[in-house]
């Protein structure tokens, strides 16, 4: 009984967060390795990128409610996330068009794009603030849980109870489809083909008759999917802060290169690795260990490794670490 | 026109500028952007040197600049001798014992052979040593941070002269750049710039959570001056005397002279930093680091220890910046953690070296200056552009409402198009390197 507790506990505080967690984490480390691998530099621009189009959802599920739209027990968000994925487009073909193209035809050194990508997140930060105001915005509606703590004991019988919330639901669901229609494009599509080939070896590709432009155009549509649909989960499970996308570059990154830049699984694992590390070690383990340890050997302490203020710290050490040992990642991604 | 010329021109407008603000507006705020100008032109020359000079992509200004400013509180602050009776030998033990962990780690890698025995030992170590350094370091940290709470709870400075916290910030700043320059550095540019992103990051977390250091979000407030104080002026007779013989009210006289005293401190560090950047530029040392940052490979086969290098104009560069800081926190007289955003530290430097011109010791200053000035006056600007918009409205009417109400946020869109143009139809900056 107290084992089974113990892993209720577990699940209940440290799995299913961390599992939806690592699955936002994910979805945005794929577009930054998607990017990197195309366009071959570091986008900064991504956090404030997922910003934008969870502030464009936003403004489209605040419409529907006002129109009394609702999409029953899932929150409205969802349904209005097509359109704010539209308008994400509409804003990183803009950017393109008017700021990374130019550098591409002149064949500017990676670090410049960079820089460029320094401006485009200030002017994305300053928008979106300028639109939606600095402020905490919650927007998640509709059943707020899949299961709650207090019928989860009364089913079991067991003393901790076992909370998942819709959000990390449809997190993970979310997740699981769009990263499966997104390796069913880069491995089954023509389109997919000629943009994995056109990472592997641009000479080569331009060679064989690949559009250059068509590739890095279709890239930007599927990155601004993807940071849109993670901007908005994360979002629905905690809540929308401009400040606190920008800071999601840090563990973003880090999952990109601990999965290996430029690899779509390196990503996804990266994701998870930078996740589950980060709710481990901020974990307070009393509540697990109380069930696990003989009663004369309870710890008296919380037994947290560190305080949840430190949860970066974690994201770069664990960074650290890869860069020194795997300087490529996981994955064998690119080191250009 | 000529080199000079130009730069000259450029100069007086940014002099025009804030006397023009000094005539228009106040002369204080005047005097305030003068102040501040000073600042962001030394951590524009840090960055410079490290970009400029070198090549390398920091964006973890913030980090160097809130470490100097928690230098200022460690130098300056009188020490609460409570706090260290209580706990501070213990405190000290326990970030004693955690490097030694740490150094006993890389020791331990380095002596055995690689295989399952060393992963085994190095996990022993690494595991035993932070439960071993915790054990010590919170007991330490719990008896501190009780002693006084409201307003003490941490272990106070060593009441030193203010003066010495800037080259104490310096060397605070440059430690840490080693730290990172040891593991950066050497891998490809892109890992350089995220690993300074998440060590800025850190800095702020630990200034925030360690209160038995500099007090956290608590705040430090108070901290010695190098300058007199304005009521003391205002209570000294001679001054009040001189003070009125000039025709100025001897309150904002006494403001006025404070903020001087300031700006001919900072200038002094301004013009030594410069010359000192100067002299590095044209030295056989400045060759070298603009033909590392031109060619590494060539430079590499002339025989040149390029990571080496990097790390030493790395460790430079920051040091500079963790000047600069511990000299914003003495003018603030106040070290805030919440305060430290890196849109505001490490963003808008970068913007200053771009726009006055990278690789430009002169272009670095002016674009210190020249970009405070403009993050400044833009918020009045965009408020006064965003009524002139909306004066057709009605009062009252939503989007009016809206749009006065986020005239702040133009700061960042007009700092980020600055940066995009100059990038793009300009991207040697105003200053461009010679």
């Amino acid at each position: 009984m107290d084992i089974l507790n113990a892993i209720v506990a577990l699940s209940n505080f440290v799995l299913v967060p961390a599992i939806a967690y690592g699955s936002q984490l994910a979805l945005g480390a794929l577009g930054v390795t998607l990017i990197y691998g195309i366009l071959r530099f570091s986008n900064f621009a991504h956090g404030d990128t997922m910003a934008f189009g969870t502030m464009a959802t936003i403004l489209v599920t605040w419409a529907l409610q006002a129109a009394g739209v609702s999409f029953g027990p899932l929150p409205t968000a969802l349904l209005a996330l097509p359109l704010g994925i539209a308008a994400c487009i509409l804003l990183v073909l803009g950017t393109d068009r008017l700021v990374y193209r130019f550098y591409r035809e002149v064949k500017a050194k990676p670090i410049i794009l960079v820089m460029a990508s320094l401006g485009v997140m200030f002017i994305l930060n300053g928008l979106v603030r300028f639109i939606i105001g600095p402020d905490d915005q919650r927007f998640a509606d509709g059943e707020r849980f899949i299961i709650t703590a207090r019928d989860f004991k009364e089913m079991t019988g067991l003393q901790e109870g076992l909370a998942i919330k819709t959000t990390q639901g449809i997190t993970l669901v979310t997740a699981i489809i769009v990263v499966a229609v997104l390796f069913w494009f880069l491995n089954r599509t023509r389109t997919g083909k000629s943009m994995r080939a056109y990472s592997d070896n641009e000479d080569l590709a331009l060679l064989s008759g690949i559009n250059p432009e068509r590739v890095v155009m279709v890239t930007w549509m599927i990155v601004a999917a993807l940071a849109t649909i993670a901007g908005v989960l994360y979002g629905l499970d905690k809540s929308f802060k401009a400040f606190t996308y920008f800071q999601l570059l840090l563990p973003i990154f880090a999952s990109a290169i601990v999965g290996g830049l430029g690899s779509p699984v390196g990503a996804i694992a990266g994701g998870f690795v930078i996740a589950f590390s980060e709710v481990f070690v901020t974990y307070a383990w009393k509540k697990v260990l109380v069930y696990l340890m003989p009663e004369n050997l309870e710890p008296s302490g919380l037994v947290q490794l560190l305080s949840t203020d430190y949860k970066f710290a974690i994201s770069f050490a664990i960074l650290l670490i890869v860069l020194l040992f795997r300087p490529t990642g996981l994955f064998r991604g690119k080191s250009v | 026109m000529s080199d000079t010329a130009k730069t000259t021109a450029l100069f007086t407008l940014v002099a025009v500028l804030i006397i023009g603000t000094g005539v228009t507006q106040s002369w204080n705020s005047a005097l305030l952007i003068l102040n501040m100008g000073l600042i962001s032109a030394i951590m524009a020359l840090g960055v410079n040197l490290q970009w400029g000079f070198a090549g390398l992509f920091n964006v973890g200004v913030m980090g160097f600049v809130a470490l100097g400013g928690l230098a200022t509180v460690i130098v300056s602050m009188p020490p609460t001798t409570e706090a260290w009776a209580a706990g501070g030998l213990r405190v000290l033990l326990g970030l004693v014992l955690g490097a030694a962990t740490i150094v006993a780690a890389i020791l331990t890698y380095k002596a055995m052979a690689p295989g399952r025995r060393r992963t085994l030992a190095l996990i022993v170590i690494l595991v035993g040593g932070f439960f071993l350094f915790r054990f010590v370091f919170d007991g330490g940290v719990q008896s501190i941070e009780a002693i006084n709470p409201s307003v003490s709870g941490y272990l106070g400075g060593l009441g030193l002269p203010v003066l010495l916290s800037w080259p104490v910030g310096g060397l605070l700043a440059a430690g840490a750049a080693w730290i990172i320059g040891k593991t950066a550095l050497g891998l490809r540019s892109d890992y350089l710039a995220i690993a300074t992103l998440g060590i800025a990051e850190i800095v702020i977390a630990v200034l925030k959570n360690e209160e038995w250091l500099s007090r956290g979000v608590k705040n430090v407030n108070g901290l010695p001056r190098p300058v007199p104080n304005e009521i003391d002026l205002q209570n000294d007779p001679a001054f009040v005397e001189r003070a009125t013989s000039l025709g100025i009210d001897p309150v904002t006289a006494s403001t006025l002279y404070i903020k001087l005293g300031y700006a001919v401190l900072f200038a002094v560090v301004l013009v030594i930093l410069l010359v000192l950047a100067q002299r590095a530029l044209h030295s056989p040392w400045g060759r070298m680091m603009r033909a590392i940052r031109d060619n590494e490979v060539a430079a590499e086969a002339m025989g040149k220890d390029v990571t080496r290098r990097h790390l030493q104009v790395f460790i430079l560069g920051s040091a500079i910046c963790g000047i600069a800081g511990a000299m914003m926190t003495t003018l603030d007289g106040q070290l805030v953690p919440t305060t430290y955003q890196p849109l505001r530290f490490t963003f808008l430097i970068w913007v200053m070296v771009i726009v006055g011109g990278s690789g430009n010791n002169l272009g670095a200053v002016l674009g210190g200056f020249l970009i405070w000035f403009l993050w400044v006056q833009v918020e009045p600007m965009g408020l006064w552009l965003m009524q002139t918009i909306t004066s057709g409205m009605s009062e009252g009417y939503w989007l009016r409402e809206h749009l006065l109400e986020s005239a702040a946020h133009m700061r960042l869109l007009t700092m980020g198009l600055i940066l995009l143009l100059v990038l793009r139809f300009s991207p040697r900056g105003l200053l461009p390197e010679r």
